[in-house]
C-alpha cells in the first residue's frame, strides 16, 4: 500500500506525462482545473493511469469530486486495493 | 406426434461464397462552413478552447437542398463513379443514420429511387458505429451471394438535433454524408468485423427525451446529449483493444497498415487511441474532423474519401477503421482501400 507521499509523487509523474507540467507544481492544495489548467479529457487520462498505477477503481461519477490534488490522493489512499 | 420431412432439404440451393471489397467511396460536405467563432458566444467559449478540446477548426452545417437524402444521393453518386458501378446494378442500399427525421419510412428507399435502383433498401441505427455496421452487413451479403453490389451510406444532419447552448456538444456535432460501394471481388477485401455493444451505458450518448415524452410533456425539440468524460474513457481504453482485435482477426499487424481511420469523434480520442494501439508514427491517421467536425456515421467514409482524393493513402493498401458511439455500439474491420 502506497502512503500519502508516494501517491502524491506517483500522481505528479502521471500529471507530468499527460501535460508536461513540472511534477513539483503538483501539490496537495492545487486545483486540477484552476491551478494546473487540466481539462476534463486530460483529467480522465490521469484518472485511468492512476487506476492502473495504484490498483484502484475511480468511477466516472467520482471524478467530478476530485477538485484538488489532495482530493485525488485522499481517494486513492482510502480505496487502493 | 412427430412430423416427417419430405426429404428435399438437400435440394436447397445457395449461392457460391465469394469475396467482397470496397470498390468506391464518395463524400458530400454541406456548403455552409461554420467556424468556431460562430459558436463561441452561446457556449461562453473561445476558438482556442474548442481547438484544444476537440481539434475542430470548423465544421459544415447543412442547409436548404441538403437533406439527409440529398446528401446521401450526392455522396453515393461519387462512390458509384469511382466503383464503375451503375446505380441499376445496386442490389441493396443501406443508409446508416440517426438524424433522418421520419420514424418511417426509412431514407434508403428514397435514396435508391433517386439513384435509380429498385434494390432492397433499409436504414440502420447504430449511430457513430453505423457505417462500419453497414460495411459488415454489405460484406456478408456479397460474400454470401445475396448481392453483387451494395451501397452503404453514412449520413447525418446532426445540427438539427444539437443544442446550440450545450457546451458539451454544440461545437462537436456536424453534418455530411459518406458512401461506399461494396462489390464482389476475386480476392479478400474486407476483413472480419469485430463488433458489440454495451447497453449498460445506453444513456451516455442519447436523445434527451423520447418522442412520446416530448409529445406528452410538451418538452420541445429533443436534442442529443453526451457525457463527455465517460465517452472518452470508453472510446480510448475500451475501443483500442477492439481495434487490436480487428487487426488480429484479419491477420494483420499495425505496421502493415497504410491508414488508420477511426470515427472522427474528437482529435483527443483519435490521438489517445493511436497511442494505446502503439500505432507506428509513419502510418497516416485520419484527422478529417478538423474541418468537418463529428459527423457520426458519415465520418469514416468522409475521412477515407478525403485521404484517397488527396493521395494520402494508396489504392490497394490496408486501412483499419473503427466506429463507436451511442448504444454504446462499436464495429471495426480492416479493409482494402479502393
Amino acid at each position: 500500500m502506497a502512503d500519502q507521499q508516494e501517491i502524491l509523487s506517483g500522481l505528479a509523474e502521471i500529471v507530468n506525462e499527460e501535460t508536461g507540467l513540472d511534477p513539483a507544481e503538483v501539490q496537495m492544495d492545487k486545483s486540477f482545473t484552476d491551478d494546473l489548467d487540466i481539462d476534463s479529457l486530460s483529467m480522465m487520462t490521469i484518472v485511468v493511469n492512476a487506476e492502473e498505477k495504484f490498483g484502484v477503481r475511480i468511477p466516472d461519477d467520482e471524478v467530478k469530486n476530485l477538485a484538488t490534488v489532495g482530493d485525488a490522493v485522499g481517494y486513492i489512499q482510502s480505496n487502493q486495493g | 406426434m412427430t412430423a416427417t420431412s419430405k426429404g428435399f432439404a438437400d435440394r436447397l440451393r445457395t449461392p457460391e461464397v465469394t469475396h467482397a471489397r470496397i470498390s468506391g467511396v464518395g463524400g458530400y460536405r454541406p456548403r455552409r462552413v461554420v467556424p468556431n467563432a460562430e459558436l463561441v458566444e452561446r457556449i461562453n467559449s473561445s476558438d482556442e478552447w474548442i481547438r484544444e478540446r476537440s481539434g475542430i477548426i470548423e465544421r459544415r452545417w447543412a442547409g436548404e437542398g441538403e437533406s439527409v437524402v440529398d446528401m446521401s444521393e450526392l455522396a453515393a453518386r461519387q462512390a458509384l463513379q469511382m466503383a464503375g458501378v451503375e446505380a441499376a446494378e445496386l442490389d441493396v442500399v443501406i443508409v446508416a443514420t440517426v438524424s433522418w427525421p421520419y420514424q418511417t419510412p426509412a431514407a434508403a428507399p428514397m435514396v435508391a429511387e433517386r439513384l435509380g435502383t429498385k434494390g432492397a433498401a433499409f436504414d440502420i441505427s447504430a449511430a457513430c458505429a453505423g457505417y462500419c455496421h453497414g460495411i459488415a452487413l454489405a460484406s456478408d451479403m456479397v460474400r454470401g451471394g445475396d448481392a453483387s453490389n451494395v451501397l452503404v451510406v453514412g449520413v447525418e444532419r446532426l445540427s438539427d438535433f444539437t443544442d446550440k447552448d450545450d457546451r458539451g456538444t454544440a461545437f462537436i456535432f456536424a453534418d455530411g454524408a459518406g458512401a461506399a460501394v461494396v462489390s464482389r471481388s476475386a480476392t479478400p477485401g474486407i476483413g472480419p468485423t469485430v463488433w458489440g455493444s454495451d447497453g449498460a451505458q445506453w444513456d451516455v450518448i442519447a436523445q434527451k427525451d423520447s418522442w412520446i415524452e416530448v409529445h406528452e410533456k410538451d418538452l420541445g425539440w429533443p436534442t442529443i446529449g453526451m457525457a463527455g468524460q465517460t465517452v472518452f474513457r470508453w472510446a480510448v481504453w475500451g475501443m483500442a483493444p477492439v481495434a487490436q482485435k480487428a487487426l488480429d482477426a484479419a491477420g494483420i499487424t499495425a505496421d502493415q497498415l497504410d491508414a488508420f481511420i477511426p470515427h472522427q469523434a474528437n482529435v483527443r480520442i483519435i490521438d489517445a487511441m493511436a497511442k494505446q494501439l502503439h500505432m507506428p508514427a509513419d502510418i497516416p491517421i485520419a484527422r478529417d474532423i478538423a474541418y468537418t467536425g463529428n459527423t457520426s456515421s458519415a465520418s469514416i467514409p468522409l475521412a477515407m474519401e478525403r485521404m484517397v482524393r488527396h493521395g494520402e493513402v494508396p489504392s490497394g493498401g490496408l486501412a483499419l477503421q473503427i466506429g463507436f458511439g451511442a448504444g454504446l455500439s462499436y464495429a471495426a474491420q480492416v479493409v482494402v482501400i479502393p
